[in-house]
């Protein structure tokens, strides 16, 4: 219970987060990723503020032995660069740049009513099970 | 440069990393977003409802900003739902591929100097930016 109050708050928190900083916004998003038109560099200052408080924290958090409310990490050791990492991050940018959301703000802009979060999130779906589906197959 | 908001940017950016690092510090899990939605449909009990509960916040979330600030956020109108869908299509099957997106790779795992992250950031980050250039200024299909 006291794991999904948790993962309820910090839930909340990212939501205000992803509106204060505009990710939401998905014309903000293009304004960032346009840098030969009329650029906005403002959401590189999202990445800054993130990564200047998960950069230190996340050193001190993972010294611990373990979580507050549960007996491990459940952190990614992974360190191979293989095709799959670079073909995916490749196909999320072109899908990222089509739209102006990543998974997130699509999640987050449910709660704008938006006709559009409610398309993103279903083809974000789409898109999960149709990778599933392809990569079982092989 | 007229819509540079690098205060409200960065103060954003500062709580997602808070949110992150409460959801490591007391859950042990990372923030990836693609990964947590996906999770939601690959699991059962606890492990189902934390990953809903987080989403469940992330819409709330909004919800409460846009009570306290109702037009901070001017949303656009009339975007091309055929390429919403095909890109969110894409979003969805590339974030399952190289397992993160732009929270669970651009943010926790750079924060963790995982190189499989730095690189996948950088190509998404690219991606996106030859994607937004082809669009707006090759086919000219939107402003």
């Amino acid at each position: 219970m006291k794991r999904i109050l948790l993962a309820l708050l910090s839930g909340i928190l990212f939501g205000i987060g992803l509106s204060l900083s505009q990710m939401v916004n998905p014309d903000k998003v293009l304004g960032f990723l346009d840098i030969t038109g009329n650029w906005d560099p403002s959401l590189m200052f999202v990445m800054i503020g993130a990564l200047a408080v998960a950069f230190v924290s996340f050193r001190w958090v993972l010294k611990r032995p373990a979580p507050i409310l549960d007996d491990g990490f459940h952190v990614s050791k992974r360190r191979e660069i293989d095709k799959p990492l670079l073909l995916g991050a490749g196909l999320f940018g072109i899908g990222w740049g089509m739209t102006g959301y990543c998974p997130g703000p699509a999640v987050s802009g449910l709660g704008l009513g938006t006709l559009e979060a409610l398309v993103m999130v279903a083809s974000i779906y789409a898109g999960f099970f149709a990778q599933k589906w392809f990569a079982e197959r092989k | 440069m007229e819509n540079f908001t690098p205060v409200s940017a960065l103060t954003g950016g500062a709580l997602i990393g808070i949110s992150a690092t409460l959801l490591l510090l007391f859950n042990g899990r990372m923030a990836g977003i693609s990964g947590i939605m996906n999770g939601v449909f690959n699991s059962s009990g606890s492990e189902m409802s934390w990953r809903l509960a987080f989403l469940a916040g992330l819409v709330i979330g909004a919800v409460l900003f846009s009570l306290i600030a109702p037009d901070f956020i001017a949303m656009r109108q009339n975007y091309p739902l055929g390429l919403l869908a095909a890109g969110g299509f894409l979003v969805g099957f590339g974030t399952r591929m190289s397992n993160g997106c732009t929270s669970g790779h651009g943010i926790c795992g750079i924060a963790n100097l995982s190189p499989r992250s730095i690189l996948a950031t950088l190509t998404f980050m690219a991606g996106g930016i030859v994607t937004v250039y082809i669009i707006r200024h090759v086919l000219e299909l939107t402003a």
